[in-house]
């Protein structure tokens, strides 16, 4: 991590809804940086609490039900302390979000050009009609939207799922926002597209210096766009690192699971592929101690810290890793299963 | 030997659009154009290809689910194409689906008991004195605890919904089973135990799988064979090691380089294809080559003469003019 202050800073995060069944933890106690023009990942299993923790960042779900504590630091202010006008300028203007369905993320009722203005309106309500055309057209043409001036009059329903996502990624940086909040962008489209949509968010990064972070659960798409990873489990972080410590080195036994998972697929053989027995556990009323625990193929038994203490981040080897295995036991781990 | 499955020339359109005036459609979905698959006993066939390319369209025809426009089916050599009320009802206990969504194709009123047991009372394969019993040998066989047949899908997670699933398309003990995106709804580590139970049950009971998937690295997994589908046409078909260790058409060598690698230094954009452009539509596809404006090679015979399906020597066919054959 660098010594200038960084982007976002999120600091001991935590979101919790109260359910009938009892409060579930979504987010339970979530800390890392963003640095400008940096790509971050966030990868988890569905329910890990990626989704939760990224609408936190842009205060989207926040109602009577929810619960949330700690820091969200944007240039150094705070975003939970602002009042929800100021939050409102925020936004669009300084975050963008670009969600996983593009065809919800659009009104059906009207033309797209309609809503890519209207994302810049609301930032920039004195600009004259032909100007806020000039910049929609712009924008359109940038992200790819062949024969943008006539395309803009048509309705998303007259749009491919990759057209949408263009569309939606158009509106997204339009305010040329320092943060880019992509919530599993691709997961919806097909693979030549997903190529597509990566490369051009990646390329309009680099062009406006802004920061990306990326939700997936595609571990594929994690290698080829990202520098930073941080692996979730139960909303909790269970490893932090650089991409290429995550995969040459992985430290945490979750992370060290989902590679062989992901990796005896691509060797060719019809052997049987590795998995992760059991399944996410229940957020409601988590245990105390480690929560991938009843999963974990290194667990040290009933009456070892594993089952005892809650696992906090902390440096092994290459990464940062919430586990209490010592770095010995990691490392003979990473050489029996991960050296090349 | 005779395949246990085999279509000929399966195509299915639908009717889109209506003219306000006559009251009939103006044009016709080319969902499935002219397929033809064969499949032995015990064996498993990957169809792959994008949204939109009639995968799930083909699912449905094989297995009856709607009647295809023209074209056979052929069961074990016999042909039940046009069967139907009794005789389709037989045909039943040897085709069987699995569906993408287990959460969808479970019915929520019902506990999973009465899930898997609805194919045996339809069919009346067992005596009802027998069926509690049935039903939770094919729990045990899928690896779901028998002891919780009173239970309710909601009960479930999204792994062992897809279990019940496959349960419930085993209780018949059918010769074949069509998935239709089996996994794809579920997370890696999860997949993988799917992957690994229906390989098992495989050798175990001898049935034959059409699995139908978007995700490349599983169907390069489970298939003995596989289809390449685009726009409704198989464009590539072979034994999966041949067609994935070196594609020939340009398709499918396009859809194998978009598959993200989890690898970061190996991975990186090496000789990655990244296609311009979206499926065109079905209603209206391009004439000749189907894959033509999206193609790097296209020429103008692409436009003019639609490619056949042509042997390429190693078991293999593919349908394109400029075919990339080994040197």
């Amino acid at each position: 991590m660098t010594n200038t202050t960084p982007l976002l800073s999120v600091r001991d995060l935590h979101v919790s809804f109260k359910t009938n069944d009892g409060i579930v933890k979504a987010v339970d106690g979530v800390s890392f940086d963003v640095a400008n023009g940096q790509t971050m990942g966030i990868v988890g299993e569905s329910g890990s609490g990626k989704s939760v923790m990224v609408s936190a960042i842009m205060r989207l779900n926040f109602g009577t039900d929810v619960i949330v504590s700690g820091q969200i630091l944007l240039n150094g202010i705070d975003l939970l302390a602002l009042p929800e006008s100021e939050m409102r300028q925020v936004r669009g203007r300084d975050i963008a979000m670009i969600f996983q369905d593009p065809l919800s993320a659009l009104n059906p009722f009207y033309t797209v050009g309609y809503q890519v203005a209207e994302a810049y309106l609301v930032h920039h309500p004195k600009t004259s009609k032909a100007q806020v055309e000039a910049i929609v057209l712009n924008a359109l043409d940038k992200v790819g939207i062949p024969d943008a001036r006539k395309r803009m009059k048509s309705y998303p329903h007259e749009f491919s799922g990759g057209m949408r996502q263009r569309i939606v990624i158009a509106m997204a940086l339009i305010n040329q926002p320092k943060l880019l909040i992509a919530d599993e962008p691709t997961t919806a489209l097909d693979v030549t597209v997903q190529a597509q949509i990566l490369e051009l968010i990646d390329s309009l990064r680099e062009e406006n210096n802004s920061a990306v972070m990326l939700i997936t659960h595609d571990l594929g798409v994690v290698a080829e766009t990202i520098q930073q990873v941080m692996v979730m489990y139960a909303g909790r972080t269970a490893e932090y690192a650089t991409v290429q410590d995550l995969f040459d080195t992985p430290s945490h036994p979750y992370t060290q699971g989902l590679l062989r998972a992901v990796r005896s697929f691509d060797q060719s053989t019809r052997g049987s592929l590795v998995s992760i027995s059991g399944t996410p556990p229940s957020l409601i009323n988590l245990p105390e101690a480690c929560a991938f625990r009843p999963r974990c193929s290194q667990e040290m038994g009933p009456q070892s810290a594993c089952a005892t203490q809650r696992p906090e981040l902390r440096t092994i080897g290459a990464s940062q890793s919430a586990c209490h295995l010592s770095a010995d036991e990691v490392s003979r781990v990473q050489r029996e299963a991960f050296s090349k | 030997m005779t395949p246990i499955l085999e279509v000929r020339d399966v195509k299915k359109y639908f009717p889109s659009g209506s003219s306000r005036v006559l009251q009939r459609p103006t044009g016709q979905v080319k969902a499935v154009d002219g397929v033809s698959l064969s499949l032995q006993k015990g064996k498993t066939l990957g169809v792959v290809g994008e949204s939109g390319c009639g995968k799930s369209t083909l699912a449905r025809v094989l297995t009856r689910l709607i009647e295809p426009s023209s074209g056979s089916i052929f069961l074990e050599g016999e042909d039940v194409t046009r069967i139907s009320g009794s005789e389709l009802r037989r045909m039943r206990r040897d085709i069987q689906i699995i569906f993408q969504d287990p959460y969808s194709s479970l019915n929520p009123r019902h506990s999973v008991g009465e899930i898997i047991a609805t194919p045996l009372r339809i069919q009346k394969t067992v005596a009802k004195s027998e069926e509690v019993g049935r039903v939770k040998e094919l729990m045990h066989l899928v690896g779901l605890n028998p002891e919780h047949f009173n239970r309710y899908p909601h009960e479930f997670s999204g792994g062992q919904r897809q279990r019940v699933g496959i349960a419930r398309s085993l209780a018949l003990n059918p010769k074949v089973i069509v998935a239709d995106e089996p996994v794809s709804a579920l997370d890696v580590s999860i997949q993988s135990q799917i992957l690994n139970l229906m390989q098992d049950l495989q050798t175990k009971l001898q049935v034959a799988f059409v699995f139908i998937a978007h995700d490349l690295s599983v169907v390069r997994h489970i298939a003995d064979d596989v289809a390449v589908m685009y726009l409704g046409k198989i464009v590539e078909l072979g034994p999966a090691n041949i067609v994935y260790g070196h594609p020939t058409h340009p398709y499918t060598k396009a859809l194998m380089s978009a598959v993200p690698v989890a690898n970061p230094v190996s991975g990186r954009k090496i000789g990655r294809i990244v296609l311009t452009g979206d499926v065109p539509s079905p209603i209206d596809p391009p004439s000749g080559c189907r894959f033509r404006t999206r193609c790097w090679k296209a020429q103008d015979i692409c436009a003019s003469n639609e490619p056949e399906l042509l042997d390429r020597g190693d078991g293999r066919v593919s349908a394109c003019h400029f075919p990339e054959l080994e040197a």
